[in-house]
């Protein structure tokens, strides 16, 4: 008798699970459910693009709708990849086009992106939807046009943070005059201007367009023009803030944002002038969102700014907000989920900005629903991180960057290891922590002891030993993601927990004192690892014991990739073959 | 001996000299690491160890990573600039609000005048200073170098020319010890606020080459301003434009709508105000250094200013004055 589920109730309640790692659980029960997941998902997060290969990807998830890859290590964002490493989002896009032709949304992180890969996104997939880039580079504006003239259903088309090959601002004229479902567009990361004509026709044309975010090239007197054809916008990235205005283009343009009703998030602000923050308040009270981190503006200003956003849940700024301009998002900001403070380099110049470790204080009692913080300081006390742990247990993502390496706590000169302490053991809910100062391996092993849900750790110029590496790898039991730079520690470390690196997704060391020697022992340790050695000078004519520049560790079932450059170095598993860079084009 | 034993003892790390060791040899980890055993945490004796290893470090010439060390170690960084100051000649400078002044200052001679004028003003340690101002962290070049060495560089950068060609403002004169990569702040972010200063720094000598932005901050002031450059073509032009836009401040007014244009009563206002006070205009150019307005010509002028400040007369005259002083200690400083 077959007790077995039927298959079409298992596909109906699986159809409920939205989360994938609750499909991946789901998935290893047994075979059926695997085979029963596997026929239902539709959206594919592949968070290493070396992981698996795209071939296997295609075929495990004939239902395939959406697919996201990560490509590059997350320090390559800080400029520790060296150029050509890899992420070439290419074979994905060729396997994809090959096997899955429903695809209708591909999101990339950190990944090579070509023109040619564009182009077969704009002629493989019939039902295109949706194309999110962040980070990527490789490609230029004609890539982005290939896709605007062809995906004759495009509703999302965002390049964020990318470096783009900018030549010219005709991509935009390339969405046919009959599209209309555009409900997405951010080019903010784009040089040259587009033509006003073509935009306001865009916008005109397309009712469903909910997000716009401008490039700086878009001036702000035709800012009032743009909003006046798209009133329903809920996010909004602005271009330059800071042209000249008579007093009749500035109430026009007032007039035109206090329309948006709708809007919920606002960017761009670049350059914004002190003169036009009035503009914005009609906007302020309902904003949920507000990104002044290339706005800059100093105190007071903001203040005024600040204290109108009283429904305000993420809020990302820059250094010149200072400790008075958080005070004030502490008063005023009451459902404050997300912080993020960046430093503008201003705090040298001769206008002071202070912002100190105080300002985070204020926010953590004030803003009970903090969860998400990334903060630069230059310095920062034990005291400051204790107050923050106690108000704010409810922490998921905590980033401190203490901007001077090696920075103690600047009242008592004692190592940070106390404070971040405090914020490990009471932070049960952590996620995400980035560690900086001065630190021992104490802190490291209350890290070790306490975080027992921190996914991904940031570690820069810190520790004594190889003991603070081990009391990671051996104690924070849900750790995918470590990263670490200018660490002191060397091999003992890394050998003995080398099963604990297979059930991360990814590890990341440069300037440590990881040898050559023991990147082979550990390859050859570990199957399923890929050890990929990244120095300019090859391991071969250096002995064993030397250290190498980095090296990034990343499980994966694909074997070794095939596409490295000549400075990175993939060990074999077969100790004979020894070290090889295997390269084909 | 196994690869990793012979590596323990080749590498040893210990608490207070490590972290120096760690930053200045950042390309220099193994062999040169001159410290106690793997796996001593004794941060008990760091006052200790720190002051003995920051006199010998701080004569030492390392790679450095200025302002990386405690700030109770800054006030030995501040004993060294004094011997920085050595290498350039002092001239007294007479303050000029706004005429050209004819004076035969060469770069070099104003430059020395302005190092011990940004000493005294700014009261920074120098190293601060000029690791953390805007350029030098956004271009995480591997630049390594050395304070004092570092400091001769500017001095020979210096008399290249009164007009300084090195546009690329990503290789700075001041640039002093660099980590790629730090602090972590996205490519994409360093690269569009550097667009902004590149904006205001930007001196290729073509007229109508778009705007030449320059952040203008007055003392007392609380916030900075604006102003393009390129649309004035002489002193006479900024220096009112500049009374205009800082009525405000003087007057106790916040904010207004529109960019220029003020009373022309407040206008008055300010000028006697200025006056009296004896306001000073002042900038810094490419090299870091401060300058009085009014050395050289207005089209050198736009070419090589980075940032106004309008200083209280009183502070500048205490520029005038304290070049003589160091002049004369400087001999025996050299000795």
């Amino acid at each position: 008798m077959d007790r077995r589920f039927p298959f079409k109730v298992l596909e109906h309640i699986f159809s409920f699970l939205d989360v994938n790692e609750d499909r991946n659980s789901v998935s290893m029960v047994c075979k059926s459910w695997f085979e029963t997941e596997r026929r239902t998902r539709k959206r594919v997060f592949v968070g290493n693009c070396y992981a698996v290969s795209p071939l296997k990807v295609a075929r495990r998830f004939p239902k395939m709708r959406s697919l996201t890859l990560k490509g590059k290590p997350h320090f390559a964002d800080y400029n520790l990849v060296p150029d050509g490493w890899g992420g070439y989002a290419w074979p994905w896009i060729e396997a994809m086009a090959a096997r899955r032709p429903l695809l209708e949304e591909i999101r990339l992180k950190r990944m090579v992106v070509t023109d040619e890969c564009l182009e077969k996104i704009a002629a493989s997939f019939r039902d295109f939807k949706s194309l999110v880039l962040t980070s990527c580079e490789g490609f230029s504006t004609d890539g982005i046009a290939a896709v605007a003239s062809t995906c004759r259903k495009l509703r999302d088309l965002e390049l964020r943070e990318c470096i783009v090959d900018d030549l010219g601002g005709d991509w935009l004229t390339y969405f046919p005059e009959t599209s209309t479902s555009l409900a997405s567009l951010d080019f903010s990361c784009l040089d040259s201007e587009v033509k006003l004509s073509d935009l306001e026709r865009l916008l005109s044309r397309s009712p469903n367009l909910k997000s716009l975010k401008l490039n700086r090239s878009v001036t702000l007197d035709v800012l009032a023009s743009l909003l006046r054809r798209a009133p329903q916008l809920v996010e909004l990235g602005t271009g330059s803030f800071s042209d000249e205005l008579d007093p009749e283009e500035i109430s026009k343009l007032t007039k035109a944002l206090s329309e948006l009703k709708q809007l919920k998030s606002l960017s761009g602000l670049w350059d914004l002038l002190p003169e036009y923050i009035p503009v914005l308040y009609s906007v302020c009270p309902r904003l949920t969102s507000l990104n002044l981190s290339y706005a800059t503006v100093q105190m007071p200003d903001l203040i005024d700014l600040l204290s109108r956003c009283s429904k305000l849940q993420k809020l990302w700024v820059m250094d010149l907000i200072e400790d008075k301009g958080l005070k004030t998002v502490a008063l005023c900001c009451k459902e404050l989920r997300e912080l993020r403070v960046f430093p503008s380099g201003a705090d040298l110049d001769e206008t002071d900005v202070t912002l100190t470790e105080q300002g985070l204080v204020s926010v953590s009692e004030g803003c009970q629903k903090l969860e998400s913080v990334l903060y630069f300081c230059v310095q920062f006390t034990n005291a400051a991180l204790v107050s923050i742990a106690k108000n704010r247990p409810n922490f998921r993502c905590f980033r401190l960057c203490v901007m001077e390496p090696f920075a103690p706590d600047y009242r008592t000169q004692q190592p940070l290891d106390e404070g971040f302490k405090a914020i490990v053991e009471r932070c049960k809910d952590l996620r995400r922590l980035s560690v900086s100062g001065l630190l021992t391996d104490k802190a490291f092993e209350y890290i070790g002891v306490h975080a027992k849900k921190l996914r991904m750790l940031s570690i820069a110029f810190a520790g004594d030993s190889d003991l603070m590496l081990h009391h990671l790898l051996s104690g924070c039991e849900r750790l995918k993601k470590l990263e670490i730079r200018d660490c002191p520690f060397g091999d003992t470390a890394l050998l003995e927990n080398a099963a604990k690196l297979e059930t991360m997704r990814s590890l990341w060391m440069s300037s440590c004192f990881v040898s050559f020697g023991a990147c082979k022992q550990l390859s050859q340790k570990m199957p399923r690892l890929n050890v990929e050695v990244i120095d300019e000078h090859p391991p071969k004519t250096r002995p064993d014991s030397s250290p190498v520049e980095r090296i990034y560790i990343y499980r994966t079932v694909a074997g070794p990739r095939q596409d490295t450059p000549e400075f990175v170095w993939t060990i074999h598993k077969n100790p004979e073959v020894g070290v090889s860079r295997l390269s084909i084009r | 001996m196994s690869p990793e034993e012979e590596l323990q003892s080749n590498v040893s790390v210990a608490s207070s000299t490590r972290n120096i060791a760690g930053v200045l040899k950042e390309h220099n980890y193994l062999g040169l690491s001159d410290c106690s055993s793997v796996g001593s945490s004794n941060l008990s004796s760091l006052g200790d160890d720190d002051k003995a290893t920051i006199s010998l470090k701080a004569t030492e010439l390392t790679l450095g990573l200025p302002g990386s060390q405690s700030p109770a170690r800054d006030t030995e960084l501040n004993l060294l600039s004094p011997a920085k100051l050595d290498e350039k000649p002092f001239f007294p400078l007479l303050p000029s609000k706004d005429e050209i002044c004819c004076s035969s200052s060469q770069k070099n001679i104003a430059s020395g005048n302005k190092r011990g004028f940004s000493d005294a003003m700014d009261k920074f340690p120098e190293a601060k200073v000029s690791v953390y101002t805007e350029k030098n962290w956004m271009f995480p070049e591997a630049v390594v170098a050395t304070q004092t060495v570092v400091k001769k560089e500017v001095s020979q950068n210096v008399p290249k020319g009164k007009q300084s060609t090195t546009n690329n403002s990503s290789s700075p004169p001041a640039a002093k010890a660099q980590i790629v990569g730090w602090p972590p702040v996205r490519s994409y972010r360093k690269n569009t606020l550097a667009t902004t200063c590149k904006n205001s720094d930007e001196v290729d000598g073509r007229p109508g080459s778009g705007p030449l932005f320059v952040k203008v901050s007055m003392d007392g002031a609380p916030y900075l301003r604006k102003v393009d450059l390129r649309s004035y073509t002489n002193y006479g032009e900024l220096s009112a434009a500049l009374e205009k836009m800082f009525t405000t401040f003087t007057l106790g007014q916040c904010g207004s709508s529109g960019a220029t244009g003020k009373d022309v009563r407040n206008e008055t206002k300010l000028k006697d105000l200025l006056n009296g006070k004896d306001y000073v205009l002042t900038y810094e150019d490419k090299d870091g250094d401060w300058m009085l307005v009014g050395d050289f010509s207005w089209e050198i002028f736009i070419g090589v200013c980075k940032k106004l400040k309008i200083m209280k007369g009183s502070d500048a005259i205490g520029l005038a004055a304290a070049p003589a002083p160091r002049a004369m200690e400087k001999p025996k400083m050299r000795a």
